[in-house]
């Protein structure tokens, strides 16, 4: 009850506030100008569709992630809100798990809006449905919560300037983190290999969640790749928060 | 029974240059007895704050015990049985009273059912009946300090924590919250609040600790701190010459048409009086003057 009175408050937080609602906003509307970006194109008008249509989503429930989830903790410290809390029966443990559960669940109601809408509007433009999409969304999803979970561990113990230059460099590094794997095998010094090879274990390698090439040139998707893939995320996820609750735990709230 | 101790409580913050720690408690003992209003008194930045948030749990001591019930309070379930108002009453202020209320009963547990009967009857004696539905952000200091008020009553608690809690508050809000914290009292509870507001300890508290500068300068219950310490005893009378009264060596201070006499000890006081009934005078007032809980205060911290 405790852990969940937390992710109740934490979902209230984040839908009361009018950001939240503009970016859900940006991203169907972006979605939108996929139809208008199609037009001007020459060829494959769904293909173009599908891709700027993804990706305007994928863009705007990555910014909600981010700025709702270096905020999380920090405006809780900053605002002294969390004296009242951590003064009552709860433990440090069910307050991260709680205000991840709570922001889980805001990006989950902020993606399948922008989603419905999305598959509403491709629907009416191309009158079919590619279910694919569904899995991309699905992957999409665990990538959001990889990105809240690592905000989760700056915000609890840096600002929220210095969280979203971290939480951002780390998504942008996640994306291109395979190029680590093609550069680890042509070193030769074991010692720079051994960082490379850290370094490729244990920054979240976000590219596994990138389905879209796939689904735009309607390719099969592989039913194992998608199921390593939330394995990753789920493994990912637990050592995230493990290493929160930890520095959390260590946290004195002056 | 003890409901809080607090034993060689020491804690120190590092600064952020050359990392030098500096001693904030300097072993504070402090024993709070079953159904007790203990005071702690205090000027701003002596420990107050600091030690309320070391018995939370927000805190973390570099030595000592703290002990609620004779358990240590180490262990977030004891918080089970606190309330607590912090001195800033930060609340979420997106959220309505009601919603805010129904959010802290969810966090010790409380079914649905009974917060909102809890709710509604707490709303009603913090005198916030009618605004319940009205956001955090809207409300004023004094109506958010209510609000914190109820919030820390919300899991009937047995120990109630208050921090500075008459702060920001007009007179009425001060004597209604004061009367809150004596029912607590009533009912059974303890209350352990912090003030630099030497009224409300004088009119409330059953016993007092001043902290100054992270010590525990003195502790007593207020009784005994303040009944041992009459000062003088002021005598007022007339319808006496004038003449007479100096012929008698009485050093006086002429009011209107009275004389008023500052007695250092009962036998010159006694004296006094026998001298006023013998020239048949009249006897106004006598009047034992004790040490305020401020001299004491201000004595204590020179």
């Amino acid at each position: 009850m405790k852990l969940r009175a937390i992710a109740i408050n934490t979902f209230k937080e984040a839908v009361r506030n009018k950001i939240y609602y503009l970016l859900i906003a940006f991203g169907i509307v972006f979605a939108f100008s996929s139809r208008l970006v199609s037009l001007l194109t020459l060829g494959d008008q769904v293909r173009v569709l599908k891709n700027v249509g993804l990706a305007s989503i994928n863009f705007f429930s990555v910014l909600i992630a981010i700025f709702t989830g270096i905020n999380l903790i920090y405006k809780e410290i900053d605002k002294k809100t969390i004296l009242n809390i951590m003064s009552k029966p709860i433990s440090r443990r069910d307050f991260i798990l709680g205000k991840f559960l709570g922001l889980s669940y805001t990006l989950l109601v902020a993606l399948v809006s922008m989603a419905t809408v999305f598959l509403l509007f491709l629907l009416i433009s191309t009158g079919d449905i590619d279910w694919n999409i569904l899995v991309y969304f699905c992957l999409l999803y665990f990538e959001l919560l990889i990105i809240i979970s690592i905000s989760l561990v700056f915000s609890s113990f840096s600002t929220p300037i210095l969280s979203s230059i971290f939480t951002i460099n780390l998504y942008l590094i996640g994306h291109v983190l395979w190029t680590f794997n093609e550069f680890k095998t042509r070193l030769v010094e074991p010692i720079t290999r051994i960082i490379i090879y850290l370094i490729y274990y244990i920054l979240p390698n976000l590219e596994k969640f990138n389905l879209r090439d796939q689904i735009v040139s309607n390719e099969k998707i592989n039913p194992m790749i998608v199921l390593t893939s939330i394995l990753y995320a789920l493994v990912y996820i637990a050592a995230m928060l493990t290493l929160a609750i930890l520095i959390f735990n260590k946290r004195e709230f002056k | 029974m003890k409901a809080l101790e607090i034993r060689d409580l020491r804690k120190s913050f590092r600064s952020n240059f050359l990392f030098k720690k500096y001693e904030i408690l300097k072993a504070i003992n402090i024993n709070v007895e079953k159904g007790q209003i203990y005071g702690f008194l205090g000027p701003n930045g002596a420990g107050k704050t600091i030690t309320i948030k070391c018995i939370l749990g927000l805190l973390f001591p570099d030595s000592g015990q703290i002990l609620i019930n004779n358990k240590p309070a180490t262990n977030p379930e004891i918080r089970q049985i606190l309330g607590f108002l912090p001195e800033y009453p930060f609340f979420y202020d997106y959220l309505t009273a009601k919603e805010f209320l129904h959010f802290s009963a969810m966090l010790f547990s409380i079914p649905s059912k009974k917060a909102s009967e809890v709710s509604k009857k707490l709303i009603k004696q913090v005198g916030l009946e009618g605004k319940e539905n009205i956001k955090l952000k809207n409300f004023s200091k004094g109506m958010l300090q209510r609000i914190g008020f109820a919030q820390a009553l919300i899991n009937d608690p047995d120990i109630v924590i208050l921090d500075e809690p008459f702060s920001g508050l007009d007179p009425i809000g001060r004597k209604e919250l004061r009367d809150i914290v004596i029912a607590l009292k009533n009912s059974g509870k303890t209350v352990f609040f912090s003030s630099h507001i030497l009224q409300d300890m004088e009119l409330i508290a059953d016993k007092v600790g001043i902290i100054f500068n992270g010590n525990i300068i003195k502790e007593g219950k207020l009784s005994d701190l303040v009944s041992h310490s009459v000062q003088y005893y002021d005598v007022i009378f007339s319808n006496i010459d004038k003449k007479k009264v100096e012929a008698n060596k009485i050093n006086f201070v002429c009011r209107d048409e009275s004389y008023i006499v500052r007695c250092q000890d009962i036998n010159t006081m006694n004296n006094i009086i026998e001298f006023v009934i013998l020239n048949k005078g009249k006897i106004l007032s006598v009047t034992p003057i004790k040490m305020t809980l401020e001299d004491i205060f201000l004595k204590e911290i020179k």
